[in-house]
């Protein structure tokens, strides 16, 4: 193993492949570091990803789908139910073997790939990051590069080391929790949501198909919710109620930081993708199709900075995430907290109007209309973000 | 004090991202709090999904 790269990425997630794949493809040599004895487990996600989310970086596989998604059940608190049936909207994955799958490009691009490698500092030359400190099977080790991308997810650190205020508001976290079970009675091809007091206030609780009456269930509540209640009392509580019987094949937990994107993603040597930047849709807590968009940004931008030799290009990483992402983001937080509020009469309300609405005009556009409908402001956000 | 119990821990990471003062250490399957750095300010606490961590006043758990 080389002791210097040109780029080292922490973290092998869906960000941090794309990443190390697209700094490799500029024909720099690249590392990518994974703290975990595997990449893509344990899976900590919902798992659910529009259809134009993952053809943007990878062809379709059947190997990683676990259920194709074809309709939305949103469900109000007083148990109506509202549908919006898509052509093709998405999928519900396989993370475990979707996450290896995108290493493997990565490494197909050129990229080094090292599990159990723990990182747990930066060097630094002259106040610039120019490095990795870490952990390998019991050893303390360094390994030099030009440029470090930190990919490291929720629990990310690397950018408070490089001093960039890189925490996030416990009133901005959605603290998560989902099982897998087995022998639900749900339908293979739709996404529920369930609303509400009950359910998950201020956020929503979710049951994802995964195939052969199996599913991800699961919610996630503010950490401001969690002062009172835990996500899994929520849990615990609906599966009495509903599944008591139903075998479990995981049970993990995890955190969206689920807000606008980072204020600085990138100083001298050192830039910051997916969830470790908050490049997270804060209105669905999605983070797998944006980390990927945001791993290409910064692994691009690294490796031409490296190829032209001039580390300050590596700045302009931030300014292009704006305007590719960043700014809809700003929206979909807009939106989310016009929303965030509502009581579940105000639930059960949208519902009722929503269901008004002729069949074949039910879109996500129509219903935050409906939702929204008094806050003739953020009428211009649905616009510009849904397709009405 | 604040104390995580690691027999019940996930290692998810959640009480990282929002901890204010980098007092959380978290590997693959091992987590520390950072005694030194820990202001007690307890956003570990409230953002933990699985009621794992807790604040420990003067021994007694809350």
């Amino acid at each position: 193993m080389k002791n210097d790269y040109d780029i080292i990425v922490v973290g092998a997630g869906p960000a941090g492949s794309m990443a190390a794949r697209f700094a490799a493809e500029k024909g720099v040599s690249v590392m990518m570091l994974e703290k975990d004895r595997d990449v893509g487990y344990p899976v900590r996600c919902g798992e659910a990803i529009s259809k134009s989310g993952v053809e943007e970086f990878i062809s379709t596989d059947e190997k990683w789908i676990a259920a194709h998604i074809s309709k939305f059940s949103l469900n109000s608190p007083d148990g109506t139910e509202a549908v919006i049936e898509f052509d093709d909207a998405g999928y519900v994955l396989e993370r475990r073997i979707f996450d290896y799958a995108l290493a493997k490009t990565a490494a197909e691009a050129g990229a080094d790939i090292l599990s159990r490698a723990y990182v747990n500092g930066l060097l630094f030359e002259d106040d610039k990051v120019c490095g990795v400190k870490y952990e390998f099977r019991g050893e303390q080790k360094e390994l030099r590069a030009k440029v470090v991308i930190g990919a490291d997810g929720v629990e990310s650190r690397i950018g408070r080391w490089a001093g960039l205020r890189t925490f996030t508001d416990f009133r901005d976290m959605e603290c998560c929790t989902q099982i897998t079970a087995s022998n639900i009675n749900a339908d293979a091809n739709t996404l529920y949501f369930y609303f509400g007091e009950n359910y998950a206030p201020g956020g929503y609780f979710w049951i994802f198909p995964k195939g052969n009456n199996t599913a991800n269930i699961g919610l996630g509540v503010s950490g401001m919710v969690g002062k009172k209640r835990s996500a899994l009392s929520y849990l615990n509580n609906f599966m009495s109620n509903n599944y008591p019987e139903a075998p479990i094949l995981t049970s993990i937990a995890g955190g969206v930081p689920s807000t606008i994107t980072l204020g600085k993603i990138s100083s001298p040597g050192i830039m910051l993708a997916g969830d470790a930047a908050r490049q997270v849709n804060p209105l669905s807590g999605g983070g797998i199709a944006s980390g990927m968009i945001g791993g290409s940004i910064a692994g691009r931008i690294a490796g031409e900075a490296v190829k032209m030799n001039k580390p300050d290009h590596i700045l302009a990483y931030d300014k292009e995430w704006h305007n590719r992402l960043g700014k809809r983001h700003e929206i979909f937080e807009r939106l989310k907290n016009g929303i965030y509020n509502f009581d579940d009469n105000k639930f059960n309300k949208i519902a009722h109007s929503f269901n008004k609405v002729p069949k074949n005009k039910r879109t996500l556009g129509r219903l935050f209309t409906t939702a929204l409908v008094n806050q003739p402001s953020l009428l211009i956000d649905i616009a510009k973000v849904f397709v009405i | 004090m604040i104390e995580i119990l690691p027999d019940k821990c996930d290692f998810c990471g959640c009480c990282v991202g929002v901890c204010p003062e980098d007092a959380i250490e978290l590997k693959e399957a091992e987590i520390n709090i950072i005694d030194e750095r820990c202001t007690n300010c307890s956003k570990c606490v409230w953002s933990c999904p699985i009621e794992v961590i807790r604040f420990n006043r003067d021994g007694i758990l809350s």
